[in-house]
């Protein structure tokens, strides 16, 4: 009944990105809602494979920031190169190349586990045959498998959240965004879940998060940390304790946070 | 095209469990239209009429018997005062009264004339102005009779008018209402279940996930509607059928017509649906907004009231309204059995409002925000 082929999917992943060192580029990136700057000239780079954790307090310009990125909304002015293409010219062909998990959950509740995982590997191109593996792999690998066929709203938040990455992922994103995953879940939950992106970070799947937990912001490769609309600092967990001649990631956030 | 069709699948798993939204889209439009095609009816009968008799006369009984005897009246009432009649009218008891003075038969028998006094309640214009039509026509019958009676003569109006009702030779209003009731419940459909189910997808946020996937703006539209174009279809049958079974109305005009006109015309409401959804954040809004345009499309339609009695300025304004067309198709088609050629310019107009409002909405709809 389906059509195979996407000749698009096919041509954009087979496309070699320019210089693969960066799968996140961005320069003097700004966001204005009429005289508000929401996000004010950030500049930063992500290297493959990194856990980059994106940290701030409540409305400093984190989810703007990272709507920019994944193509939600139009950036005022600067630049931001995503996974080689430049989201501002090509924001519909970044979207092959990207996964994003919102803060709000927003799988379909009144879809079954891998009724939700086959929507989006459809969406996202995915031919009918992989299909079928994609949904059983991934449904293994979540260890859910005597969930596959529960709607999705009957599930507990833990596990909605884990298959929400998945399903952020089902089509091998080079990079995914995921925009504070973890909050309202259980510590255990919270764990495995860092595992998963502690796996997806070896097999080379860049990692962009942003968190409240600041324990979590120890696990990251790197971590900026967002005042107002702009990044204070940027440097490895241990050098921002290091500069600011501090113990832990709260207090690096607490002494920035408070300026 | 695959995109579509993924769309479309999830969209009828969502609407099939959806426990609300099932019964809503089959059981209430069926009663609608039993309900109001049998209910609505502009036809007046069962006049209550008060009668003041302070003659007590052959003649006036005479006069009194032809109203109880006519279809169109109740006898509620005998009084001799005036402010029992008035009593009974404004406790709602009475539409009219009738007086009859103390020497009418004498007067009537000395070839004199006599006046009748008629009281009709005209809070409801139309409802009044049959009632004093109706009175007239009984009166002037007697008086025919009374005056053949005492001359003689048989005589007769000078003008004889005779009528036929073509199209609805029984002048049986589920014909006229009915098909006009259909195309309500599909514009419903259209209307309300488009702009509410596209505004809940951004209720829940769920339509933010879609909006960082590749998929285009053409494709989740058309995937989101199609499955409704296909539900107003399956209504449009079993209303037919419904039309035909209970209220006996004989389809004149080809049947395939009416699905064909129905498929132009559905794209055009759920364009308007659709529109409204991207005008709105929340289902509350999006209900607000598809109620102003539902309420002012279906008075201003020429089911209830004829546009050609409305004003100019008015007249106007209809010619924005897609349920208007779809009426006059109906009634021109199922009931005068006009062909494809008399509404050609019906299928013109919804060709071209289908275009218009479509683009419209698909250009305000926004993957990206500014």
């Amino acid at each position: 009944m389906i059509v195979e082929q996407n000749p698009i999917r096919d041509k954009i992943m087979a496309e070699k990105t320019n210089d693969s060192k960066y799968v996140v580029s961005v320069k003097d990136l700004t966001k204005k809602f009429g005289s508000f700057t929401a996000v004010n000239k950030i500049s930063f780079d992500v290297t493959k494979g990194e856990i980059f954790g994106f940290l701030g307090a409540n409305g400093a310009g984190k989810t703007t920031a990272i709507k920019m990125l994944i193509g939600l909304s139009k950036p005022s002015s600067g630049t931001a190169i995503v996974a080689g293409y430049d989201v501002i010219k090509n924001p519909e062909k970044v979207k092959y190349k990207i996964g994003y998990m919102s803060q709000k959950f927003s799988l379909y509740d009144d879809l079954k586990v891998f009724e939700n995982i086959r929507l989006y590997a459809g969406i996202y191109g995915i031919p009918s045959k992989e299909i079928k593996s994609k949904i059983n792999n991934l449904i293994e690998e979540l260890g859910m498998e005597d969930m596959r066929n529960k709607l999705v709203g009957d599930l507990p938040l833990g596990w909605k959240q884990k298959l929400a990455f998945a399903v952020a992922m089902v089509h091998d994103p080079p990079i995914v965004f995921l925009d504070e995953p973890t909050s309202g879940v259980d510590p255990i939950t919270r764990r495995q879940f860092w595992e998963m992106i502690y796996k997806a970070s070896e097999k080379g799947i860049t990692v962009f998060i942003t968190t409240h937990y600041l324990d979590e912001a120890e696990y990251c490769t790197r971590a900026s940390i967002m005042v107002d609309g702009v990044i204070e600092a940027l440097d490895t967990p241990t050098k921002l304790k290091e500069n600011l001649g501090v113990k832990s990631m709260q207090e690096v956030f607490v002494k920035l946070a408070r300026g | 095209m695959r995109s579509i069709l993924i769309i479309l699948r999830k969209e009828f798993l969502q609407i099939i469990r959806n426990k609300t939204i099932l019964p809503l889209l089959f059981i209430m439009p069926f009663i609608q239209l039993i309900l109001l095609g049998f209910a609505a009816d502009f036809e007046v009968k069962n006049l209550n009429l008060h009668v003041i008799d302070n003659d007590q006369s052959t003649y006036s009984r005479g006069l009194i018997s032809k109203f109880s005897g006519s279809p169109y009246f109740n006898i509620v009432n005998f009084s001799f005062r005036d402010r029992d009649g008035m009593q009974d009218i404004k406790k709602g008891d009475a539409d009219l009264i009738i007086e009859i003075p103390t020497d009418f038969e004498k007067k009537l028998v000395n070839r004199e004339s006599s006046p009748i006094h008629l009281s009709i309640d005209a809070v409801n214009g139309v409802k009044a102005s049959l009632a004093n039509a109706y009175s007239n026509m009984i009166i002037r019958d007697f008086n025919l009779e009374l005056l053949q009676k005492t001359t003689g003569k048989v005589l007769l109006s000078p003008i004889g008018i005779s009528s036929i009702n073509w199209f609805n030779p029984s002048m049986n209003y589920s014909t006229f209402m009915v098909p006009g009731i259909l195309v309500l419940l599909m514009t419903m459909v259209g209307i309300f279940l488009t702009a509410m189910i596209v505004v809940r997808e951004k209720e829940i946020g769920t339509i933010e996930q879609l909006n960082v996937t590749p998929i285009k703006k053409h494709q989740f539209i058309i995937g989101k509607l199609l499955p409704f174009l296909v539900i107003a279809m399956i209504e449009l049958i079993i209303g037919l059928i419904v039309a035909k079974l209970i209220f006996h109305i004989e389809f004149q005009g080809s049947l395939l017509l009416v699905y064909a006109f129905a498929l132009a015309y559905m794209p055009v409401v759920l364009g308007i649906g659709l529109f409204i959804s991207t005008l709105s954040n929340t289902q509350q809004q999006a209900m607000f907004i598809s109620w102003f345009f539902y309420v002012v499309f279906i008075l201003m339609s020429g089911l209830f009231t004829p546009i050609d009695s409305m004003p100019s300025w008015a007249q106007k304004i209809t010619w924005f309204n897609p349920i208007k067309y779809f009426i006059e198709f109906m009634r021109m088609v199922l009931l005068k059995g006009s062909t494809f050629k008399d509404v050609t310019p019906h299928f013109i107009i919804m060709a071209i409002y289908g275009v218009v409002i479509n683009a419209l909405a698909v250009w305000n709809y926004k993957k990206v925000s500014d």
